[in-house]
């Protein structure tokens, strides 16, 4: 566990699980869940390649910083999803995004 | 860890209650903020505990919890298609990716010696990415409001 590559294959079974989770499930919980879980692919793969690959010597705090601003987009977009499933909830008396039509054209 | 955090992400899918769900979603996140330490990334392991433990995952285990009603546990179970079509999906982004990434020459480096120090971080940010954290904060602020929003429950009874 302390070579690059380990990480990264870390990273990308996360993925996998997350796109797993948005082929097969159409409860929106779950869907919040798979999302989450690919974001942190990405963040874990940022962090990985800044630490071992870095930029500049200088200045190789970049991609932490990045993942910082990215954790924080996360939430706030979590709690608009929950939100929005609160209200489709109150709707719909489901939050079965199959069932959701009402958008649809 | 790399193991509790694969496991957390399956349970966090396959749980048969939605509130299983969260807290192995939790548990992910948990062993990514570890992996962050393993990393040499307190700062970012600290705030993925912040951030996402103690507001994202109890967030939503409240949501859960609070509104526990029958149309949330409701899960329809997805047509066999369905599902396979899922694993193939599932394996075939995690095969390509990983032969991709063992094909490289990856394994070879090491992490580099000085990794940046909170300092450096909190520097980067209060200098060069000041305008990305002044925009992040009307976006949290405008994301918070609109979920307030959209969650408010009219008592007086008049349309909204």
């Amino acid at each position: 566990m302390n070579s690059l590559s380990d990480f990264v294959v870390v990273s990308a079974l996360l993925f996998g699980i997350g796109v797993y989770g948005l082929v097969t499930k159409r409860n929106a919980m779950r869907l919040l869940f798979a999302v989450e879980l690919m974001i942190n692919a990405a963040n874990l793969n940022f962090v990985a390649f800044n630490q071992y690959l870095p930029y500049q010597e200088a200045s190789n705090a970049v991609g932490q910083t990045v993942v910082l601003f990215s954790i924080a987009l996360a939430a706030a977009e979590a709690a608009v999803i929950l939100a929005i499933v609160v209200v489709a909830y109150r709707l719909h008396n489901d939050i079965d995004v199959s069932e959701m039509k009402t958008l649809e054209g | 860890m790399a193991v509790v955090t694969v496991g957390g992400a399956i349970v966090s899918l396959e749980a048969k209650e939605l509130v299983y769900g969260a807290i192995g979603l939790a548990g992910s996140l948990f062993g990514v903020a570890t992996l962050f330490f393993l990393l040499n990334a307190p700062y970012v392991a600290a705030f993925q505990l912040a951030v996402y433990i103690g507001a994202v995952a109890v967030l939503i285990l409240f949501t859960v919890m609070l509104v526990r009603q029958e149309g949330w546990a409701k899960e329809v179970r997805p047509k066999s298609t369905t599902t396979v079509a899922g694993v193939i999906a599932a394996v075939a982004v995690i095969l390509a990716l990983t032969f991709a990434v063992l094909a490289t020459d990856l394994s070879r480096y090491t992490i580099v010696a000085n990794t940046a120090t909170y300092v450096d971080v909190g520097r980067l940010i209060s200098t060069g990415y000041a305008p990305v954290l002044e925009v992040l904060a009307l976006v949290l602020a405008a994301s918070i409001v609109g979920a307030l929003a959209l969650s408010r429950v009219d008592r007086e009874g008049d349309a909204s």
